[in-house]
């Protein structure tokens, strides 16, 4: 009764409710008929907004391939840009169907926060950029003994600095601010040699510096921030969507499926390609997942296979031309890897 | 004989003679106000060498090196940046401001249905300016129109969903849009309500006097940052399962009744200033309580309190800008949010954005002032001391 007597009220006197979901996301989403999907307010190659207003980058092209698995198409989809303290409140009271926004999956995060991970979609960890001007020689951060090191304070990245520079027994001395920008600006005036941060951002820093060739970023990583979307615990039909569209995207990579080939691949005689296609003779692959049989062809057809995505946000494509490293499928040496769709 | 007497008289008056050439013309201005003492002089040096300094380069940066068109980050990065500008290049990156500009001005509005908010803007300017220019007649239609029209007009042309208007979420708001119905409502809802609470707290009778006393304080006690959270983060976990309101609207009024209660506190000053005399002098004519107040206090208070009530309005329109932290995008928040398209990022775009806000900022914050004095002046009836 309060329930409805609040929603009334809400209805009536301000025209300006939104609605939130119960157990049964599948169903709300196709009710209103986008997915509600929470990403970060910037971040450079994975959510910021284009010239248009549009949302573009990694966590944001994730979100489209979820759309476009439940509705055959990646323009149903609503952003909801989310500060990092407001983002896990967003998914557990209904206001987002998907958290994709460069969150890291730890323990604490996935049972008592009350959430699920569905995947990595970017190996992230901490990493250093060096001015290479100043420290001629140094590939890699072994070398960095007795170096002024830049930070950001009262962050995991100053405190897991302090540890590997301890446990490798090196001397530093940290150049600590309050505020990103302050340590953007600070680095950039040379009152450090060492940058530290999570690697991606690193490379989007290293855009904003005034001579950008002078910096290398090392290839050590020193902790581990494996970042991904997530959803609400306790509706696995919606969490097995959002986890197979993930897999759908690797899968594609894996069998060379991508943006431009998907409607020839469909008549490939290739069993493996077909089944994931939905070409087989009565498939029940996507029905049983709570979608269409051609579920990863219209996800590819939106936003490519991992790899056509990765290169076009982060990646070659993109400004920031960050190396696909650790996050290039399991068969060339990376960590991505997709359990069979079969 | 007795003429002779009498001296010299003057019949005509004598012409004025101009001042002498010490106290005349450039020369002089310059002794007076710039190097009349020591003190005077060394102040005088070091501001000319601090402009000398700063306004060429500044000058070079905005105007002369500046690139004013462009269609991405390549236009504002020299060449070792990955750009076309010659190395050693500084200048500001306008074409990032220009590219952006639709959402600094109205966040992520749909593109198609931004003569909507443009429609309010025109219509809120031409409500304003008569209703600002003294001379202007027919002032009681054009408040009911601004005060009470407009806003239901601008309600159903902003947020849509009847008459065919396809409906905009909130959410897709930003930019300019979103400081100034902020700054607006805020202003609109926080003068009448803070006289009222004023009022209330002068009040004879206990509860009332109580009642505002308690939410004055309270929410004078608390930063604004925080009724933000509290109305962002808080609420939707109190609210039922299925309900939440909109955030756009939890700020708006958030901000209103923060502004408020500040507002309660200088319109009080302004009644304390008011001598008894003017009470008993109200009340011996018979006045009733309202009358009182309307007629007799109120206008000599108010008229006192122009100066503190601007500054309320002014720290308001600029106290907008923290909504960014719930992921609410003022003008200054879309700004930021826009340093991280990476197509963007070179070292000029960040400064540029900022000047660009600060600009913007500046123009409303420095009219608001302006018109403040002027109404002051215009209302200065027989208190000059």
């Amino acid at each position: 009764m309060k329930h409805i007597a609040i929603g009334i009220l809400g209805a009536a006197t301000l025209g300006l409710v939104a609605s939130a979901a119960s157990a049964a996301t599948l169903d709300d989403v196709k009710a209103k008929g986008f997915v509600q999907c929470g990403v970060s307010t910037g971040l450079a190659g994975f959510s910021a907004p284009d010239d248009k207003g549009d949302w573009q980058g990694l966590d944001a092209d994730f979100c489209r391939a979820v759309a476009a698995a439940v509705f055959g198409d990646g323009t149903k989809v609503k952003f909801t840009p989310l500060s990092a303290k407001e983002r896990f409140t967003a998914l557990q009271s209904g206001e987002i169907d998907v958290l994709s926004r460069n969150t890291t999956w730890t323990i604490n995060r996935d049972t008592a926060l009350g959430l699920n991970f569905v995947g990595v979609t970017y190996y992230d960890g901490q990493g250093f950029m060096i001015n290479a001007k100043k420290l001629p020689g140094v590939n890699s951060a072994l070398q960095l003994s007795g170096a002024a090191v830049c930070v950001q304070s009262g962050t995991t990245t100053e405190l897991n600095l302090a540890d590997y520079f301890k446990t490798n027994k090196m001397e530093y001395s940290p150049v600590v601010f309050e505020q990103l920008s302050e340590v953007d600006a600070a680095y950039d005036a040379g009152r450090c040699d060492v940058y530290t941060t999570d690697q991606s951002g690193l490379y989007g820093i290293r855009l904003t510096l005034g001579s950008p060739a002078d910096h290398v970023v090392l290839p050590e990583i020193i902790s581990k921030e494996p970042l991904g979307p997530a959803v609400r615990q306790g509706d696995d039909q919606w969490y097995h969507i959002v986890k197979w569209t993930y897999f759908a995207l690797l899968q594609a990579e894996e069998l060379g499926i991508t943006k431009a080939n998907v409607e020839e691949m469909k008549a490939s005689d290739n069993p493996e390609i077909k089944r994931v296609l939905g070409q087989e003779a009565d498939t029940k692959i996507g029905t049983d997942l709570g979608v269409s049989n051609d579920w990863v062809v219209n996800i590819v057809k939106t936003v490519g296979n991992y790899g056509e995505m990765f290169e076009r946000t982060v990646g070659s494509g993109s400004p920031l031309k960050i190396a696909r490293g650790i996050n290039a499928l399991w068969t060339k040496g990376g960590l991505q890897y997709s359990p069979p769709i079969r | 004989m007795q003429e002779h007497d009498l001296s010299f008289v003057r019949v005509e008056m004598a012409l004025a003679q101009s001042a002498p050439a010490s106290e005349r013309g450039l020369g002089a201005w310059i002794r007076k106000n710039l190097i009349a003492s020591t003190g005077d002089t060394i102040l005088t040096i070091i501001g000319i060498v601090l402009v000398a300094m700063i306004l060429p380069q500044l000058i070079s940066w905005a105007f002369i090196n500046a690139q004013w068109t462009g269609a991405d980050r390549t236009f504002c990065a020299t060449v070792a940046q990955g750009g076309i500008q010659p190395d050693g290049w500084s200048g500001a990156c306008w074409a990032f401001v220009n590219a952006k500009f639709g959402q600094f001005m109205f966040g992520r509005y749909p593109i198609d249905e931004r003569w909507r908010p443009i429609l309010v803007a025109i219509l809120f300017v031409a409500l304003l300016v008569p209703l600002l220019i003294p001379k202007v007649p027919r002032k009681g239609l054009n408040a009911i129109l601004f005060f009470g029209a407009l806003p239901i007009f601008a309600f159903i042309l902003l947020v849509g969903g009847v008459f065919g208007l396809p409906h905009v979420e909130t959410p897709l708001w930003g930019g300019l849009l979103v400081t100034l119905t902020l700054s607006f409502v805020g202003i609109a809802v926080s003068l009448p309500l803070g006289i009222v609470l004023a009022l209330g707290r002068r009040s004879k009778m206990p509860i009332v006097k109580m009642l505002c006393v308690i939410f004055i304080e309270t929410v004078r006690g608390i930063p604004l940052i925080t009724v933000l959270f509290m109305a962002s983060v808080m609420l939707p976990l109190f609210l039922p399962a299925g309900v939440s309101f909109d955030k756009f609207l939890r700020a708006l009024i958030g901000v209103s009744l923060f502004a408020a209660a500040y507002m309660a506190e200088v319109v009080r000053g302004g009644l304390q200033a008011i001598p008894k005399g003017q009470y008993e002098g109200a009340d011996s004519l018979g006045l009733g309580y309202w009358q009182k107040m309307g007629l007799i206090v109120l206008p000599q208070a108010l008229k006192l309190v122009i100066p503190g009530i601007v500054n309320t309005f002014i720290g308001m329109f600029k106290d907008t800008s923290l909504v960014s932290i719930i992921s609410m995008f003022d003008l200054l928040g879309v700004v930021k949010q826009n340093f991280n398209d990476p197509n963007w990022a070179t070292p000029q775009t960040a400064r540029s954005g900022l000047v660009f806000a600060a600009f913007v900022f500046w123009l409303f914050c420095f009219g608001m002032s302006r018109y403040s004095m002027f109404t002051e002046r215009r209302l200065d009836t027989g208190h000059k001391r």
